[in-house]
């Protein structure tokens, strides 16, 4: 970003003021690759300072003025030139001037909103990240920091099993029955499939789990499936009158929480698939959504949203503020 | 609401299941063999015929045990009807072997035995997966193909009605089949006074 040997340009650094004590959580990027980066909640501050290191100790540094932003911004791949901004904070640092040392500017963004969960798809994204800017006349000197949000919920209030009798007339008739319809991220599926007819040869029978990410609106929706997980729970043909039991424990694989209509923009909604095969591979299955949600790691019961905030005042960043309970269609996902 | 510290992975409870149920013979009987091969005619106008046999268990076909008689072009006769009725994604048949009809070949061309026996294990592969599908089943053309004496080349082509009972109409699993996805509802699940729904296609 600067010119190769030509007056003075700078280095910009972003630190945190709580890195020791944040969290980092894992999250992968778009190339496939995990990294960790410094986790936050919605409501939390964000603050620390950015550093200015002078290259060219024995230049000056003339800049129009520096500046941090925290944005939230939705991005998808098919039109990347539009970024959806939905969080959009920023701080000047320092007006138009010039710098002859090294500086560092404290800043700090007071309880945050940070509605959505952090999300790398297939066809979209949405980052949370700050960005530091030095303005100049030719170009810019811009350092951003990602970071990663996570949304959590609390155990719903109602959590129905889902049990449903479905089957190919004459043909093969079986009851399935998952012990819940919400699942946290690292809870266990406990189910089981029941056969009432078996009248074709049955090999094995599986359970999957297919994520399902939906871009744009109207006509120009587009949904991208994608198997996360396969668990085979039968090998061999069952007849009539068995019981076959289902135990899918999900800290295993890579999910995320159930996004509905984020900032009407996007949404993951995760099904179980429930498939049968038969000796020629036929396959025979039933979709079923489920939706999964984030558990806290320390879940405060009924904490107001004043309490959260007096607590983090007192103890720093690192307490987790009010839960909310998940799924329901008009939930707080769709926050303008 | 109790905040579990361990997850409950206890087994949901079921029916203890009938002993007559665990230990009677499965609902899914359905064998098909294919042999005893047979040339009959004289030179140009010889043919090969071969032995179907079923034994099945399944209520939609009418006999329980059948034995008739078929030759390659009555298996390729099925397989048009199944390709243009049902839409299922018919297996392939064993070849044609054109090549074994010319004149001037060293050994007996399409009467040779080796190739009779290929041809019969073809056969027999290609008969028993599709009398197991289930909308195949549903056909007509495949029910005289394998119950009836002769095959009627006149016939109406249509579904196949199994003697019709008060069956509930069930919501449906989807059944692959190849490429296409569809909701099977047999003929059968007709109820008095009730309108048949539309298979549809796609999902």
């Amino acid at each position: 970003m600067s010119f190769f040997g030509f007056g003075q340009s700078a280095e910009v650094e972003i630190l945190l003021s709580d890195a020791e004590s944040r969290k980092r959580a894992e999250h992968k990027t778009e190339d496939g690759k995990k990294e960790k980066y410094f986790l936050f909640y919605d409501g939390e501050t964000v603050s620390g300072k950015v550093s200015l290191a002078l290259k060219n100790p024995n230049k000056r540094l003339e800049h129009q003025g520096i500046k941090i932003e925290f944005i939230g911004q939705i991005e998808l791949y098919y039109d990347r030139g539009n970024h959806h901004e939905f969080v959009s904070l920023v701080k000047d640092l320092a007006r138009p001037g010039e710098f002859t040392q090294s500086q560092t500017f404290d800043f700090e963004f007071t309880h945050v909103e940070k509605p959505y969960e952090s999300y790398t798809g297939q066809n979209v994204k949405l980052r949370y990240f700050l960005r530091a800017t030095i303005s100049r006349r030719l170009n810019d000197v811009v350092k951003e920091m990602d970071i990663v949000v996570h949304t959590l919920s609390t155990y719903p209030e109602l959590n129905s099993s889902i049990k449903m009798e479905v089957g190919i007339e004459d043909c093969l008739h079986i009851e399935f029955e998952y012990n819940k319809s919400k699942y946290h991220l690292k809870d266990v599926i406990v189910g089981k499939i029941y056969f009432l007819l078996v009248r074709i040869k049955i090999k094995h029978m599986e359970i999957d789990i297919i994520k399902r990410e939906t871009t744009g609106t109207g006509p120009n929706v587009y949904h991208e499936n994608d198997t996360i997980a396969k668990y085979e729970i039968m090998d061999g043909a069952p007849v009539r009158g068995e019981s076959i039991p289902i135990r899918l424990f999900l800290a295993g694989y890579e999910l995320t929480p159930t996004m509905r209509d984020i900032n009407k923009k996007f949404s993951v909604r995760y099904y179980l698939n429930l498939v049968l095969i038969d000796e020629e591979e036929r396959r025979y299955f039933k979709q079923q959504e489920v939706v999964l949600w984030r558990k806290g790691d320390i879940v405060r019961k009924s904490m107001s949203h004043q309490a959260a905030i007096a607590s983090q005042r007192f103890e720093g960043s690192s307490s987790h503020p009010e839960a909310r309970t998940p799924g329901q269609p008009s939930d707080n996902n769709s926050r303008q | 609401m109790s905040d579990a510290a361990v997850a409950d992975t206890r087994r949901l409870n079921s029916k203890p299941q009938d002993l007559t149920d665990a230990y009677g013979p499965p609902s899914n009987f359905l064998e098909i063999d294919i042999f005893n091969p047979q040339t009959v005619g004289v030179g140009r106008a010889r043919f090969t015929t071969y032995e179907v046999r079923m034994r099945t268990n399944l209520p939609i076909f009418k006999l329980k045990e059948s034995c008739v008689r078929r030759r390659y072009s009555d298996f390729e006769w099925l397989k048009n009807e199944l390709e243009r009725d049902s839409k299922i994604v018919v297996p392939p048949l064993p070849g044609k072997a054109l090549k074994r009809q010319l004149p001037f070949r060293g050994d007996e061309g399409i009467f040779e035995e080796s190739f009779i026996e290929e041809r019969r294990q073809g056969l027999e592969q290609f008969i028993n997966k599709i009398a197991g599908h289930p909308l195949a089943q549903n056909e007509r053309c495949l029910h005289m193909f394998l119950q009836e004496e002769t095959i009627d080349r006149n016939y109406v082509p249509g579904k196949w009605l199994s003697s019709p009972g008060l069956t509930v109409c069930l919501p449906s699993l989807s059944l692959t089949l190849g490429h296409t996805v569809g909701t099977l509802l047999r003929s059968s699940s007709l109820k008095r006074g009730r309108k048949l729904r539309a298979e549809g296609l796609g999902f």
